[in-house]
């Protein structure tokens, strides 16, 4: 029912390929990018299919706005080619579904906090910064019917994506609300990239978390005690699909009196967590998150790194214990803020 | 009070011995299906003499004597059967010796799991014993009494096979020392005596354990897991197999339940290393990564999540087997677990599921490895609820089928219920059966031991 509104005419006319020739995990020149490109647009085998790692970042590269990465997910899973396990993929998919009950819609005003599957981390949306704010789900039991399901996008299952996606964005839009602030970069680029590359309708406007965070921040600006740390975020692959709001991150920092170290991996080097790498079957991905890893906390480490800021928690999940094995804090930028304000 | 209970007074103190109809309430009462069956006493002794005394006692008023740990086996062991004196073995609760060199702790037979396990952490820091899966308070002694199994089962083996020496009261009231202790040497081996293995498997029927020596194991500074999860519990065996041969694997269980719904439907083995040294866990983690698991990460046949060193491992204090019930609502939990071939596992899964639907039991079947695959206690797991007598039923019935089931797929129902006792024996060889009665008879003359258990017709 729900297609992919990909043009390939944008692709085909394209002289740059900077979906894949800027591709942090493949060394490929346009000459090959623009061969593999073709072969995937007509629905054939490229080694990109498996070569890809998953890191979203080719939606941010592509200077079209032609959704690379949705198609090469597209094709996975038409070709059969996933990049995880087949136990895996079912473990994942299985994953959402509820069982603990049928959806409790909640009373709730704007503004309205959509915690997605982290209703355990709702402890850290409290205190001024998120006065008048609604929560929901703050139940875990409920967190299925909230999911925006794009992890799905590492396991090369679009179809269950847009299978469970319509009734979740029903289940989100019967507590009536204009606008929802998704406290998860990712939900905010399901509903603001996915779902309209997709054809499929959202309701309400998406708010990003930064984006909230920082009108509070300005809201509240006479009550900042600078903090004066020096930090490193740490950008999840779904902020490629929400590069337009990249800036609240120095926006913030800069209104909180923190210093954003200069470093290698930031902006559109960003490295991925490697998370959804060390699940893939392919060989040699196992010490390619060990090596992605390693690189992108060195590289915070060498710039003097004191708090390496997150926004996704399984970004955090992942990388947290490692860049505390270095030294280095790991923080939620909620609780960073939260710091600044009291 | 009666004058028996007067007498049992005298032996242990007033304060030790009731026969008040709430206190006996309690002890009639097992946490499975178990129908309940009253005691007319309970005693509490403190010292092996009390318990001779206790038994002593019995013996000439030919009142049974269940003698009771933690009572936590869930299969009725220790309950009551025909009345008579529940011996609650809680108050001999001391460590008695742990010695550093010869790896072995000595302790009474009321010391329980988690007081050991605190005990090894403060004062002995270096060494581990093999923990079950069962609750803290769980007894060290009753857990061997049973061939019990914990999380050092794969390199080690049963915890009965970790025995070093017992003491224990004989059914007529003499104390036998069992292993090196019966030269008044350290309890540090049962071996080159003759064997005397009457008293571990027994249920108590045979006579009541008051100490016992069990070995201890290097506890190793550096833990991690990982668990790899299969669609198709077939290669489970073959896995499972080629993992302990490399010799590098701690505690290994396959695992598959039908809740929460994210596992439902897949197979998952978990498996756990440790090492004092980050060379020797990453030594261990690429033998069984690389070396086991890599061609079927490969074929995408199966998945590995954690077992690296950039993985933050999800362990628990030590392998929580038994945290897996509260499902349904009520609370109540019981399973069978059996001594099976572990290639006989897809069976086990598949037949498990089947008896699993039938009672309308979400199905949670778990095997944990002995020795290098030479064995696995496998456990078919069904939960009810307390207060639902048909719920209760149903998980009774499916635990009858499971003993049944684990008979005919070639194996042993462990612990084993009474139910399963007479199944076990009905297939036995009559020379075996015959030599177990006059073992029991020997030793039990009067037939006070636990009746109603292992009794040969």
């Amino acid at each position: 029912m729900y297609e992919l509104r990909f043009d390939e005419r944008k692709c085909l006319g394209c002289q740059t390929c900077d979906c894949l020739t800027k591709c942090q995990y493949m060394d490929i020149d346009v000459e090959t990018a623009k061969t593999e490109m073709r072969k995937i647009i007509n629905g054939e085998d490229s080694f990109v299919l498996r070569q890809c790692v998953t890191c979203y970042a080719c939606e941010e590269y592509c200077k079209k706005g032609n959704h690379p990465f949705y198609l090469i997910v597209e094709r996975q899973e038409e070709l059969d080619i996933p990049p995880l396990p087949r136990p895996l993929i079912k473990q994942g998919v299985q994953m959402g579904i509820p069982w603990r009950g049928d959806l409790e819609v909640q009373h709730v005003q704007e503004p309205f906090l959509d915690m997605c599957m982290f209703p355990q981390l709702a402890g850290s949306i409290q205190g001024r910064l998120f006065d008048g704010l609604s929560i929901a789900p703050t139940d875990t039991r409920q967190r299925a019917h909230f999911f925006c399901q794009l992890m799905y996008l590492h396991y090369a299952r679009s179809s269950v994506i847009r299978e469970r996606l319509p009734q979740i964005i029903e289940n989100i839009a019967k507590h009536n609300v204009e606008e929802v602030v998704c406290f998860h970069d990712e939900c905010y680029g399901t509903f603001a990239s996915y779902a309209p590359a997709f054809g499929i309708e959202v309701p309400f406007k998406p708010v990003h978390f930064f984006e909230y965070l920082y009108n509070r921040l300005v809201d509240l600006k006479n009550d900042i005690k600078p903090l004066n740390l020096k930090v490193a975020y740490q950008r999840p692959c779904s902020s490629r699909l929400s590069s337009d709001k990249l800036h609240f991150v120095d926006d913030i920092f800069e209104l909180i009196g923190v210093e954003s170290v200069e470093r290698e991996y930031v902006g559109e080097h960003a490295l991925c967590c490697g998370g959804a790498i060390r699940m893939q079957k392919y060989e040699g991905r196992y010490e390619l998150a060990d090596d992605v890893q390693k690189r992108n906390i060195e590289d915070m480490v060498q710039a003097g790194t004191q708090f390496c800021v997150f926004n996704c928690p399984a970004c955090y999940d992942t990388l947290g214990h490692l860049t505390a094995r270095s030294g280095i804090n790991p923080i939620f930028m909620g609780d960073l803020c939260r710091l600044a304000v009291g | 009070m009666d004058s028996i209970c007067q007498s049992l007074a005298e032996i242990v103190g007033e304060s030790h011995v009731s026969n008040r109809p709430e206190e006996l309430y309690v002890y009639s009462r097992d946490l499975g299906t178990a129908e309940p069956h009253l005691p007319q006493y309970v005693v509490s002794p403190r010292t092996t003499e009390e318990v001779q005394q206790v038994v002593k006692l019995a013996n000439r008023e030919k009142i049974p004597v269940v003698p009771l740990g933690g009572g936590l086996t869930l299969a009725g062991l220790v309950m009551p059967l025909k009345g008579g004196i529940v011996l609650d073995m809680k108050r001999m609760d001391s460590i008695l010796e742990v010695n550093e060199r010869a790896r072995y702790v000595l302790v009474e037979a009321g010391v329980s799991q988690g007081k050991l396990v605190a005990y090894l952490d403060r004062h002995h820091p270096n060494l581990v014993h093999s923990e079950p899966g069962a609750p803290g308070q769980a007894t060290v002694a009753g857990n061997v009494a049973i061939h019990g199994q914990g999380d050092l089962a794969q390199p080690y083996g049963f915890n009965s096979d970790m025995v070093n020496g017992l003491e224990v009261v004989l059914p007529t009231g003499e104390v036998c020392r069992i292993g090196s202790c019966s030269l008044g040497q350290q309890w540090f081996t049962q071996h080159p005596l003759p064997d005397l293995g009457l008293f571990l498997g027994w249920c108590g029927t045979t006579g009541i354990i008051t100490k016992v020596s069990l070995r201890l194991f290097p506890r190793k500074r550096i833990r991690d897991m990982g668990v790899f999860v299969l669609e198709d519990g077939d290669l489970v065996p073959d896995i499972l197999y080629r993992i302990s041969h490399t010799e590098m694997a701690g505690d290994l269980i396959a695992w598959s339940q039908e809740l929460p719904v994210t596992v439902s439907g897949l197979h998952n083995i978990s498996i756990f290393i440790s090492g004092d040294s980050e060379e020797e866990m990453e030594l261990k983690r690429k033998l069984i990564r690389v070396g086991i698991l890599g061609e079927y990460i490969r074929s995408g046949t199966g998945g590995l999540i954690g077992l690296s060193a950039n993985v933050r491992p999800r362990l628990p204090r030590r392998p929580p087997v038994s945290t897996i019930q509260d499902i349904k609502k009520g609370g109540g939990f019981e399973y069978v677990g059996a001594i099976m071939p572990v290639d006989t596992y897809p069976e086990c899964c598949r037949r498990g599921a089947d008896i699993s639907a039938r009672h309308d039991i979400a199905y949670t079947l778990l095997g944990r490895v002995i020795g290098r695959s030479h064995a696995m206690m496998f456990s078919w797991s069904y939960v009810f609820n307390r207060a639902d007598e048909d719920s209760v039923r149903e998980a009774r019935e499916a635990l009858y089928e499971s003993d049944d089931l684990a008979l005919e797929l070639g194996g042993i129902p462990w612990k084993p219920g009474v139910y399963g006792q007479r199944a076990v024996m009905e297939r036995m060889d009559p020379n075996t059966l015959s030599l177990m009665k006059k073992v029991k008879e020997l030793l039990d003359p009067n037939g006070i031991m636990n009746p109603g258990n292992w009794e040969v017709s």
